[in-house]
């Protein structure tokens, strides 16, 4: 790669033999101090760069929980407690990891909701919306496969519901459930798999993927609260005249998200680390029991609209394909929504309200997830199933068409 | 500059406030409580104190005393439970740990499994995890819940866990209580209306309701011996990556003077 050496400095000594070797200068030019961002980003553009922090945080607690735990049926449970207990600050590499899990979906969540808010999926950046949907993915992979680790009576009765979906695939179904197995029960082989996965195979996607997404991210730049293209309006210098510099502009903001993030995460780790058995659930400090199982089998709180799916509908195999289909939408969403305009500032009161309805379908359903399965909560789920795939479904009928404010030629402040 | 609608968005605030009020509504319809006369015994809490370090001596001494017989804490050493509550290794060893045990040993009942099965039909459970696991309320409601039942073969029944294999093996201190149930409601559930002391022990029953609480607040420390440590570290923590934060804000807003 022949970088141009336009604007770097001169260097000599270390530096300039370095610099011959490795494009160091040119990179942090390319990436950073050249790179222009929009310059109207709001508190939403805070949660890319904390989902990066999130996955650095639970790379580092779980290479460290990783020299302590004990892989197998018989010494896993017990490895966690002497974590807890003997090791010295296990207890809150321990906490770290698991709070972190759940923070990496809050801040993948909120990230998502951005897109949403702001149309970032949207020409051009439709791959990059699609890496991104490939990191959610391989994040509930590893954060399922995470969750059996321990060997709970929660991991146990959970890796049995979640690996049975599989068993609904017709034909292929029971003999792929006990391949993924590795046995005819959820045992010893299922449980050393999944920590090969958890800890060697699936963070490398992940690392592979969060690379992908940024290399698409810097093809066309970020996109802005207001939906505008920097890039279509530039100085007589080049550069856009709404753009400022990553660096340092934007690391020292982002350097302020990062503050108020782990001081709101150090108060869950220290002071609420199972937050009242949302972010470690109460039946799991019981060992795994195959003859015991819990009263209400939920998952931690990231997986439960989905769970809530799965459960509205009575039959299971529709069930376990209504649960993969509202994953999936998110997928196709570049191309279900019709309407050209990016940002909801300049989309109609009809987008606003749809984006609403599935907002809080998605909470509520959510909340119902984490409920038993009986009576108005059945009931609940349902509605707010059908109004969540309506959001998809519909969404190319509502959006064409549809009658748009004119979006600025230029980024403006201070709205929302 | 075009200014998004506001009414639009007042509009799209409005209804998403309207559905977001009438689904708690609808959710706490669907669970209603039941009302509930005589002694209601769920809503008993235990108030424990996990950094009341006296209280911890005192559960300490009731769980050897009282549990240690039968339940196992297998995770804890005799030595850290000294350390962390301040006990002095002289009377640890003196009060606390059995002749047969050393120090640095975790906290095994000498009682066999096997035994437990043939005498109450199951082992008795070890202890280490219950208070994170069901929770310290429940721990102090199963307590407090005995009561004479002569269809068992204990003798007695627990209010908290119905037909539990565990005698009532504290009523020489609370003395023993028969409970009088109403009749049943509309769900088929009996409640118990008054309990009836049937013979008195050597507590009273605040000093009993003492003895109770400090034995569950010990199995609170015991279910998670680092909690103390990690609230009084966790201060410091917060308080510095505020400091960090201020200063974060303050170089951003230098920075970012000359962006408009």
């Amino acid at each position: 790669m022949a970088a141009s050496n336009d604007g770097l400095p001169v260097r000599t000594g270390f530096l300039g033999w370095l610099n011959e070797r490795l494009p160091v200068d040119s990179f942090m030019r390319d990436q950073l101090t050249g790179y222009y961002a929009p310059k109207n980003f709001n508190f939403w553009y805070f949660f890319g760069v904390l989902s990066i922090v999130a996955l650095v945080i639970q790379l580092f607690s779980g290479i460290f929980l990783t020299m302590f735990y004990k892989v197998g049926e018989e010494s896993s449970f017990d490895s966690v407690e002497y974590i807890m207990r003997e090791v010295k600050y296990g207890w809150l590499i321990r906490y770290v990891h698991s709070t972190g899990a759940s923070a990496f979906f809050i801040v993948v969540y909120l990230h998502m909701f951005r897109a949403f808010l702001y149309g970032s999926y949207k020409a051009p950046r439709e791959l990059l919306w699609l890496f991104g949907m490939l990191i959610y993915l391989a994040l509930m992979a590893e954060a399922f496969m995470g969750y059996v680790l321990p060997w709970g009576n929660m991991s146990f009765w959970g890796a049995q519901v979640i690996v049975n979906l599989f068993g609904t695939i017709p034909v292929i179904g029971p003999g792929l459930v006990e391949w993924i197995r590795g046995d005819y029960g959820i045992a010893d082989a299922t449980l050393n798999r999944f920590f090969s996965l958890h800890v060697v195979a699936v963070p490398l996607v992940l690392l592979l993927l969060v690379a992908l997404h940024l290399v698409a991210l810097r093809q066309n730049g970020s996109n802005n609260p207001d939906g505008v293209e920097i890039k279509a309006r530039k100085g007589a210098d080049g550069k856009p005249l709404d753009g400022i510099p990553f660096h340092p502009y934007y690391t020292v903001k982002d350097l302020v998200g990062v503050g108020l993030f782990l001081m709101l995460f150090t108060v869950v780790v220290f002071f609420v680390p199972t937050l009242g058995g949302l972010f470690l659930e109460a039946p799991n400090f019981e060992p795994a029991n195959a003859l015991s199982t819990p009263e209400h089998i939920a998952p931690v709180w990231y997986f439960t609209p989905f769970y809530a799916i799965l459960r509205a509908v009575p039959d299971q195999q529709m069930g376990a394909l209504l649960m993969a289909a509202s994953v999936a939408f998110f997928v196709f969403l570049p191309w279900l929504d019709r309407s050209p305009v990016k940002s909801w500032r300049y989309r109609p009161l009809r987008w606003r309200i749809w984006l609403a309805i599935f907002t809080i379908s998605f909470l509520v359903l959510g909340y119902l997830g984490l409920k038993p399965a009986e009576g108005t909560y059945v009931l609940l789920a349902r509605i707010f199933t059908a109004l969540y795939f309506a959001f998809f479904i519909l969404m190319p009928f509502y959006t064409r068409g549809e009658p748009t404010d004119r979006v600025p030629d230029r980024v403006t402040f201070h709205h929302d | 500059m075009t200014e998004p609608k506001p009414r639009g968005f007042l509009r799209a605030a409005a209804c998403l406030a309207a559905l977001l009020l009438s689904v708690p509504a609808l959710v706490a319809n669907a669970a209603e409580e039941h009302g509930a006369t005589g002694v209601d015994w769920q809503a008993w809490t235990a108030n424990n104190q996990v950094w009341n370090t006296e209280s911890l001596q005192r559960g300490a001494t009731n769980f050897v005393n009282y549990c240690l017989g039968c339940h196992s804490l297998k995770y804890m050493r005799y030595s850290r439970m000294g350390v962390d509550l301040g006990i002095p290794e002289a009377r640890l060893q003196d009060t606390l740990i059995p002749t047969n045990a050393k120090p640095t040993d975790y906290m095994l009942s000498t009682f066999p499994a096997v035994e437990g099965e043939t005498w109450f039909g199951k082992a008795p459970p070890d202890l280490s995890l219950t208070a994170r696991a069901k929770g310290t309320n429940y721990i102090y409601q199963f307590l407090k819940g005995f009561y004479v039942d002569a269809s068992k073969a204990t003798g007695t029944n627990n209010l908290a866990l119905d037909g539990a294999a565990m005698p009532a093996v504290l009523s020489d201190l609370e003395g023993v209580k028969a409970a009088v149930f109403g009749e049943a409601d509309e769900a088929g559930v009996r409640h118990v209306e008054r309990f009836d002391q049937v013979a008195a022990g050597r507590m009273t029953p605040e000093q009993f309701d003492s003895f109770v609480r400090d034995t569950v607040n010990f199995l609170d420390y015991a279910s998670e011996p680092t909690q103390v440590q990690r609230r009084a570290l966790g201060i410091w923590v917060v308080l510095f990556l505020a400091v960090f934060t201020l200063f974060a804000w303050l170089l951003k807003r230098e920075y970012w003077k000359d962006v408009h």
